[in-house]
């Protein structure tokens, strides 16, 4: 045996600022090496399919391979169409707190697959959003849920500048939306600690026998947060019907996926250690993210409990609008992704399928941003977080609890009102 | 005395009974509310308060729980929000921590910030307080660390028939509350003489505990001894050190079982120590920032032209339970009687 230092060990990405981006460490098989095994498969018979890489678009942008989910055109185009609405939408947003009339922003830039993939797979079977029915437990970067579970564009970007068209009147950052009849729960904030609640939503239905689905989401960075291990440990104890989305966009801030316990390994093998039945899959491939989300959604509705889908990306935006990427990464680091651009990939692929032109994708992405450009308008007409009525002071205590206690309403009058 | 809820027959019970009985009741009324806990299901609790549960409503309604509390309470915020009553059983108090980003941070601020939009009508049971030989990892009373939390109720009873009826309304209550336990009363009242043998709930009126539904509303509390001379302003088992420390003293004290610290019950608290002019505060809890500090700043801003005295605390010490040293940190009838004396002085 040699012998090395005892040296602690930090671990480095592959690529700093002024270097060439690396990701030879991304294994990218080829589209029909993965395959789609039943829904009722066990934790450990998916062991391959937590290591490998669950594609359907080739570099070509032809579908193919097992997990091929067959979607017609018509669905496709939508799928597009809601990918394009939040790019454009959250570029928008990014704008107007440059224009200092929203309090933040932050974007899903190179990630938007994950969302419209999994609100359509999960849309297409779901009883409902609500109580009682399906709900995600977003984090911030998941708008493309409500874009693809048709909340309104306009009400989204009241949210986000904070005027008087929030219905959470200012409660919430701008990009922290709560919409129950979106399946949209309230984001925390607080990272991490929606895993669990996820999948105690999940054993509320199992507990009522219903054919329901939670679906969890958190990054790569906060599975060290505890709630993940809790969330993982009573998914696998009570097996509700739960799916656990693991985004990995390889970075948390400014701390690459190897800082979150990444390095050798998947985020995906953890689940296969709890004992959950366990998907890789290409983050920017928006047919195997339907796949995999129709593979678990089928699992969850049909009694076979919990799963666990890591989602490989790549986040080409900054974190957040308080973030500047250039400043821990190489610039061009996005572009040099292995994995591509979702957006990009998909219009490809209905290119090569026929389903669509150059022009008819040019037209498309002009209708979306004619579309996106007036709710911007309308949204700013009613005010910003600097302009415009806004909500009564009476709001801050209207909802700490269900009635108004003494004290708070002795407190409210201090103030005035 | 408590106020005696009418309901017809009555049980002698203890206040783990009056838990339990509290629990079945509502299990049997509402199929939404649940219970779990570490050990709280098959085996029914460490303190016995689930037991039967399981047994009676099935293991989906009475369950045991891995041992992560941030996974009791992060799962009971994603039940209530879908809809149904959890009743999450925390093992002691002391163990509340890895939980206590959950409460705070989730529970207690999801209606806030979703405004309305989504609830977390939970109730989280733990045993709080000392005097059973368990060190500082089970004799803790967090109370004050969740009173600062806006969102919360904070409910604390004294006795089965309080226990009982202030249980069912907190599962009823459409806001997350905290329902803490003095697991010293859990067998009988306590006056702090742990020398003299225990008394059973069975010989107080309040262990006589109305049988099936009915509730005491929270924000109220309960005057267990009117007097004249001045307030005591107690909560769980301090409540019966306060009556022993006025059988030591023979101060006629006005007692008053505060039973929901928030939202506070303000008038009664008021009413009495404008009447009295005098007023001591006793808790179990570390005094620095413990509730009693609150409680002396709403008696002071409120009750100023009518105190005769400085307000005193009676409090445990600002150090960790020791085991060996309990009965030296315990705030018994002879520091309770010392700090009702000294307010008698000025």
């Amino acid at each position: 045996m040699a012998e090395r230092h005892v040296q602690l060990h930090v671990p480095e990405p592959s690529a700093r600022p002024g270097e060439i981006p690396d990701f030879s460490h991304l294994v990218v098989p080829p589209v029909h090496d993965a395959r789609r095994p039943p829904v009722e498969a066990e934790a450990h018979s998916t062991y391959d399919l937590a290591t490998t890489l669950i594609r359907v678009l080739d570099d070509d942008g032809r579908a193919g391979g097992e997990w091929d989910p067959g979607l017609d055109a018509a669905t496709l185009k939508t799928a597009l169409r809601h990918m394009i609405i939040t790019r454009l939408l959250e570029e928008q947003f990014m704008l107007l707190q440059r224009q200092g009339k929203a309090a933040f922003a932050i974007r899903s830039l190179g990630e938007e697959a994950v969302s419209v993939s999994s609100a359509m797979a999960v849309g297409a079977t779901s009883p409902g959003y609500g109580p009682g029915l399906d709900m995600h437990f977003p984090t911030y970067r998941q708008a493309g849920l409500l874009v693809s579970n048709g909340h309104s564009l306009f009400e989204m970007t009241c949210q986000v500048l904070s005027n008087s068209g929030d219905r959470l009147d200012g409660a919430q950052l701008p990009g922290l939306h709560s919409v129950p009849e979106c399946g949209f729960f309230s984001i925390s904030g607080n990272l991490g600690t929606q895993i669990i609640q996820a999948v105690g939503w999940a054993m509320a239905g199992a507990i009522e026998n219903k054919r329901i689905v939670a679906l969890a989401w958190t990054g790569e960075g906060a599975t060290a947060e505890n709630d993940f291990h809790s969330g993982l440990v009573f998914a696998s104890v009570y097996q509700p019907p739960v799916i656990l989305n693991v985004v990995n966009n390889q970075w948390a801030i400014s701390s690459f996926q190897g800082i979150a316990g990444g390095g050798d390994t998947s985020f995906a093998q953890r689940g296969i250690g709890y004992s959950l039945p366990t998907l890789r899959v290409d983050g920017n491939d928006l047919l195997a993210g339907y796949a995999a989300t129709t593979w678990a959604t089928e699992r969850a509705r049909s009694g076979h409990g919990p799963t666990l889908i890591e989602w490989v990306t790549y986040r080409a935006a900054s974190h957040s609008s308080s973030d500047d990427p250039t400043k821990y990464r190489p610039a061009d680091a996005a572009a040099a992704w292995p994995l591509g651009d979702p957006v990009k990939r998909l219009s490809q692929h209905l290119i090569v399928t026929g389903s669509a032109t150059e022009t008819t994708l040019a037209e498309l992405h002009e209708a979306c941003r004619s579309e996106v450009m007036d709710v911007i308008d309308q949204a700013e007409n009613l005010g910003t977080i600097n302009s415009g009525p806004k909500a009564s002071p009476v709001e801050m205590f209207r909802h700490v609890y269900a009635e108004m206690p003494p004290h708070l309403i002795e407190q409210r009058q201090e103030l005035g009102y | 005395m408590s106020e005696r809820p009418q309901t017809g027959s009555s049980t002698r019970r203890t206040m783990i009974e009056a838990i339990r009985d509290a629990l079945a009741v509502m299990m049997a009324r509402d199929d939404r509310v649940v219970s779990f806990g570490e050990d709280a299901g098959y085996f029914g609790g460490v303190f016995r308060c689930t037991e039967g549960l399981q047994q009676e409503f099935g293991p989906h309604r009475s369950f045991d729980t891995p041992i992560s509390e941030s996974g009791i309470v992060g799962a009971a915020v994603g039940m209530a929000a879908y809809g149904l009553r959890p009743v999450a059983e925390i093992q002691f108090a002391d163990y509340m921590y890895p939980g206590y980003d959950q409460i705070v941070s989730e529970a207690a601020r999801l209606r806030s910030r979703s405004a309305g939009g989504f609830t977390a009508p939970l109730v989280i049971r733990m045993p709080v307080g000392g005097g059973i030989r368990g060190g500082q990892t089970h004799s803790q009373s967090p109370e004050a660390l969740l009173t600062h939390v806006a969102g919360l109720k904070t409910v604390i009873p004294s006795n089965p028939v309080d226990a009982k009826g202030l249980l069912i309304a907190a599962i009823e209550d459409p806001d997350p509350v905290i329902f803490l336990e003095p697991k010293r009363l859990y067998n009988g009242p306590f006056d702090g003489r742990p020398d003299q043998p225990v008394q059973p709930w069975s010989n107080h009126a309040l262990g006589d505990v109305p049988d099936g539904y009915y509730t005491i509303p929270l924000g109220k509390a309960s005057i267990v001894r009117p007097g004249e001379d001045l307030t005591v302003l107690a909560y769980g088992t301090l409540t019966f050190i306060a009556e022993a420390a006025v059988e030591e003293t023979g101060i006629d004290a006005e007692i008053i079982d505060l039973r929901t610290l928030l939202p506070l019950d303000v008038d009664t608290i008021v009413a009495s120590v404008r009447k009295t002019g005098r007023c001591v505060i006793a808790h179990e809890a570390t005094r620095t920032s413990g509730f009693g500090a609150e409680l002396s700043a709403q008696v002071q801003e409120r009750c100023f032209d009518f105190l005769e005295a400085p307000i005193q605390r009676v409090t445990g010490f600002d150090t960790p339970y020791p085991v060996g040293l309990e009965w030296i940190y315990f705030p018994g009838p002879k520091r309770v009687g010392d700090g009702m004396k000294k307010a008698m002085a000025y």
